[in-house]
């Protein structure tokens, strides 16, 4: 009971607050609700199933480029544009998780072909003169066309960003209270014992994959339209990649709350720092190195784990 | 296409790719003992081409001098990130020990970054400039010396790991973990020596480079990737195919760049990273450890 009226006063703040929030902390909140929403799509294949991919950029990339490509060229609304980006993205998730997982990637090398795969398309779109090349793409400004995913404000951006990373939490619910979510918990804990268990192991790795690439690809039609600029490296850089999988495993990997909470945590202090040292390019990533190797040594399980242990100790006494 | 033109991509291709070689032998001992893919690999060299270059700025040292100095200072550095960082989280999942590295290199590289900002330095050493004809290719000096000197660093190594006790000792225990520690083997020490090796051979490589290579915050990605898939072509842990690698690598991207337009030359050497990890994981020339 109180965690629900918790739960419905948290939703209550986030729906009511944000319309009197000055420009620049909205612009925050919306930052913090984009890179959980990535952390949380990012999670479902790399916290639950442990395939650690450091290549989601690719499928963020398609999801971007395919809206935007679509917007630009035949004017379909992006929130068509978007389900195509992200059916685009899962294709090519289940084409890459088939092949990677086909031949038995595992571990460190399932991340580094992710990585090369997410890299070869960055260096396909440098070069493709027709999507762009490496001056990227430009959304024009058409005022406010809500149909076609562009506000005048920031204010309905944030309110799409906060549905879109509600319904990517409220799916990891689902999903870690499904068979799926068992089967991919048994993966990543022990995949040979779960392939001896009859648990069709390919299927569950690409049933995770096609999940995560196609929510993931939706978070790149929502940069374009937010931004209304894209460009290779912006999209299928490796730091979009990184800083997905940050939220995921500071917050702690393969529990639903935990991308959010990462998010919450890593966003603002980014914020902070480069507000603090303007000028100092670098100096937030810095941290977040650093972040992250303290929180692996101290908190292995994320701020998640954290708190999960620090409530049984309190039942306990 | 010219011949001359081949010829020159060849040439330069395969001075450069010594260079991997080396970066990824290192790669490749860290990998092969401590069973980590060291995403930091590339930011400690870039550290190393600061190095050189401040010493070269601030003190004139010629890169090739400064070399002596950075090797040994680099081997110390990685013996300290071994024990400090990733030896406490020897017991903790594959995964997170692959983070404490990427941890490292974001923090590494970042610090540059905010140290002496993204312009690009460059220094400028005896042999600057120098060069040679070679039938229709052009030789530049220092390239050739960094090859060479990146050669004979890695048949150095690999000659300590054939003949000395120490050099058993890694190899013993990249073999077989539990029976080097069985034999009495001090397997932390010897984890800290082969990080410790690991990134003297990157900041050789690092310091030998610097005086044709820009250096910046970033510089050491580009190296990082490479020794990737280098290390991947040769077989993770096998340390003749990660020089091997390093100039099939080298050749590749360079004739890339020589018959392809734009910077399509990497996606030359991406293909072949993502198709050996994929149809031969254990490496072209096996000895590897895949999957």
């Amino acid at each position: 009971m109180a965690a629900k009226a918790l739960g419905l006063l948290a939703l209550a703040l986030l729906a009511g607050v944000p319309p009197l929030l000055p420009k620049y902390f909205l612009e925050v909140l919306i930052g913090m609700l984009f890179w959980a929403y990535l952390g949380a799509a990012w999670n479902i294949l790399g916290g639950y199933g442990g395939q650690f991919s450091f290549g989601h950029a690719a499928f963020f990339g398609i999801g971007a480029y395919t809206s935007t490509l679509l917007l630009l060229h035949a004017g379909v609304s992006p929130w068509l544009g978007m389900l195509a980006g992200g059916g685009l993205a899962a294709l090519f998730g289940l084409g890459a998780g088939f092949l990677s997982f086909r031949y038995g990637l595992r571990g460190p090398y399932f991340s580094l072909v992710t990585l090369a795969f997410a890299e070869m398309l960055r260096v396909v779109a440098v070069n493709w003169k027709a999507v762009g090349s490496s001056l990227g793409l430009v959304i024009p400004s058409a005022g406010s066309a809500p149909r076609l995913f562009l506000f005048a404000g920031k204010l309905p951006y944030y309110y799409v960003i906060l549905a879109m990373t509600l319904g990517a939490l409220a799916i990891t619910w689902r999903i870690e209270r499904s068979r799926l979510g068992y089967a991919l918990v048994a993966v990543r804990e022990n995949e040979d014992a779960a392939e001896a268990a009859g648990l069709d192991t390919l299927g569950v790795k690409l049933s995770g994959m096609v999940i995560s690439s196609f929510l993931t690809a939706l978070g790149g039609t929502f940069y374009a339209q937010y931004f209304a600029y894209i460009d290779p490296s912006l999209t299928f850089g490796v730091s979009v990649s990184i800083e997905g999988l940050l939220r995921a495993i500071v917050g702690g990997a393969g529990t639903v709350w935990g991308p959010l909470l990462g998010s919450f945590v890593l966003t603002p202090i980014s914020e902070v720092t480069r507000a603090v040292l303007r000028g100092r390019a670098g100096a937030d990533i810095m941290l977040y190195g650093l972040l992250l190797i303290l929180v692996i040594s101290f908190l292995p399980q994320g701020l998640m784990g954290w708190i999960t242990r620090a409530r049984r100790a309190g039942t306990a006494r | 296409m010219t011949g001359g033109l081949l010829l020159q991509a060849v040439v330069s291709g395969l001075l450069l790719g010594g260079v991997y070689g080396l970066v990824a032998s290192g790669l490749t001992l860290i990998f092969g003992v401590l069973r980590i893919v060291n995403f930091a690999h590339g930011a400690v060299m870039m550290l190393a081409m600061y190095t050189s270059y401040w010493l070269f700025a601030r003190g004139g040292v010629d890169p090739y001098v400064s070399v002596l100095l950075t090797a040994p200072l680099f081997f110390v550095l990685g013996v300290v990130i071994q024990k400090l960082i990733i030896e406490p989280n020897r017991e903790a999942a594959e995964h997170n020990q692959l983070l404490l590295t990427l941890g490292l290199a974001l923090f590494l590289e970042n610090l540059a970054l905010v140290l002496w900002q993204g312009d690009f330095r460059t220094v400028k050493s005896a042999v600057a400039g120098a060069s040679f004809v070679l039938g229709d290719a052009l030789v530049d000096v220092s390239r050739l010396i960094a090859c060479g000197g990146a050669v004979l660093v890695a048949l150095g190594l690999f000659v300590f790991l054939r003949t000395t006790d120490t050099g058993k000792a890694i190899r013993a225990l990249a073999e077989e973990p539990e029976g080097a520690l069985l034999m009495g083997i001090n397997v932390r020490r010897i984890r800290a020596v082969a990080f410790g090796i690991g990134t003297g051979c990157v900041a050789v490589a690092g310091s030998l480079i610097t005086p044709f290579f820009y250096v910046a915050p970033d510089v050491g990605e580009a190296f990082n990737l490479m020794a990737f898939v280098v290390v991947v072509l040769g077989g993770m842990g096998n340390f003749v195919g990660a020089l091997l690698g390093g100039f099939i690598v080298g050749l590749a991207e360079s004739l890339g760049a020589a018959f392809l337009p734009g910077s399509l030359k990497q996606l030359v050497v991406f293909a072949i990273f993502a198709a050996v990890l994929l149809l031969r994981p254990a490496g072209l020339f096996g000895g590897g450890r895949g999957r």
